[in-house]
């Protein structure tokens, strides 16, 4: 499938690899160039320099054919807004984002959003570690 | 009315400020710190503290209770989340939002912002008003009908020059609902009224007809 990733942080890059790996098409978009440096040497999709919010380069990053979208940004509101221009504008059937704060995860994902909160998830791994 | 701003800077300060002076109730909601302490030390204790998409923020200050809230910082994507928050953790019956790019508009407006406020299209709007060679201009956008009323200035080489309005061939969906010519008082025109050089035109169109009513007046 053809996915677009939003974000080229540690999440970002590392699921760009791992879905590359399994033969999808990947396209990566940063505001910055030079968190491309994250990517693993041997990365064959597309990293492209441009605002995940702009909907020009959502376009140039291939997301009217895209199967999915992902909003990997350390902004909750950059990735709840990509997320919802890629799902309501461009129609992509899966759009994922990470939401860090809990109370607007779970309002986002009333609204019909999939989301994942890393807050709540880590949380409550590291207090299963702690009461095992 | 309570009214939530969100955003203190430059334009949340005056617009807080207006809607004070006309006697309403308004809170503040602003990210930077000195940025509050200048507007309470200003306008009194109005600005709290605290991030205006933050569900926890919004519940201290009452939202529930507010019957409007205008989210004003530069960023688009925070205006938007405050706005949704508002709507649906609070029920604010009426949000609105600052837009910084106009292509957000669609956006918004899907997601139920129940009105936008592009910065940059009304300053664009403005320079093309006071730009002499700019033919046509955006005078107010009817948005619930989607028309807008735009101005054009009749310039000697403009084609309707001298002939009737029932001789042009106007789109469909366009009027001309006013002529100001330069040296007499506006009317309104008629199928026989006669454009001249000069004249200005306020005309009602469906955006997407504004450029065939600008080349039915001025040729291409």
């Amino acid at each position: 499938m053809k996915v677009v990733i939003m974000g080229c942080g540690r999440v970002g890059a590392r699921l760009a690899g791992l879905l590359d790996s399994d033969g999808h098409s990947v396209t990566i978009l940063d505001t910055d160039a030079t968190s491309f440096r994250r990517l693993p040497s041997t990365f064959q999709g597309t990293a492209l320099v441009g605002n995940g919010l702009d909907q020009e380069a959502l376009k140039r990053a291939g997301v009217e054919e895209a199967d999915a979208f992902v909003a990997v940004t350390q902004g909750d509101n950059r990735n709840v807004m990509a997320a919802q221009i890629a799902k309501h504008i461009f129609e992509v059937p899966k759009v994922v984002c990470r939401i860090y704060d809990p109370l607007r995860q779970e309002l986002y994902s009333t609204l019909g959003l999939e989301t994942l909160g890393p807050t709540t998830i880590f949380a409550q791994m590291l207090r299963e570690k702690l009461e095992s | 009315m309570y009214i939530v701003v969100i955003g203190g800077g430059r334009l949340g300060y005056y617009l807080a400020k207006a809607l004070l002076d006309e006697d309403h109730e308004v809170v503040i909601v602003e990210k930077n710190a000195d940025f509050c302490k200048i507007i309470n030390d200003e306008l009194g204790g109005v600005c709290i503290f605290g991030d205006g998409c933050e569900t926890t923020t919004l519940a201290e200050i009452g939202t529930g209770r507010a019957d409007m809230l205008i989210a004003v910082t530069g960023d688009d994507e925070d205006n938007l989340v405050a706005c949704q928050v508002a709507k649906h953790k609070f029920s604010v019956p009426r949000t609105i939002a600052r837009m910084r790019n106009p292509q957000n508009e669609a956006i918004f407006k899907k997601l139920g912002i129940d009105v936008t406020v592009s910065s940059t299209n009304v300053i664009l709007e403005h320079i093309q008003q006071e730009v002499p060679t700019h033919s046509l201009t955006h005078l107010l956008t009817i948005r619930d009908r989607g028309l807008e009323i735009v101005e054009i200035k009749i310039t000697p080489e403009a084609i309707a020059v001298g002939k009737r309005v029932r001789e042009l061939s106007l789109p469909e969906g366009s009027r001309l609902t006013l002529v100001i010519p330069e040296k007499q008082k506006p009317r309104v025109p008629t199928s026989d009224t006669v454009l001249q050089d000069g004249d200005r035109v306020i005309a009602v169109t469906p955006p997407d007809a504004e450029e065939a009513l600008r080349t039915a007046l001025m040729g291409s």
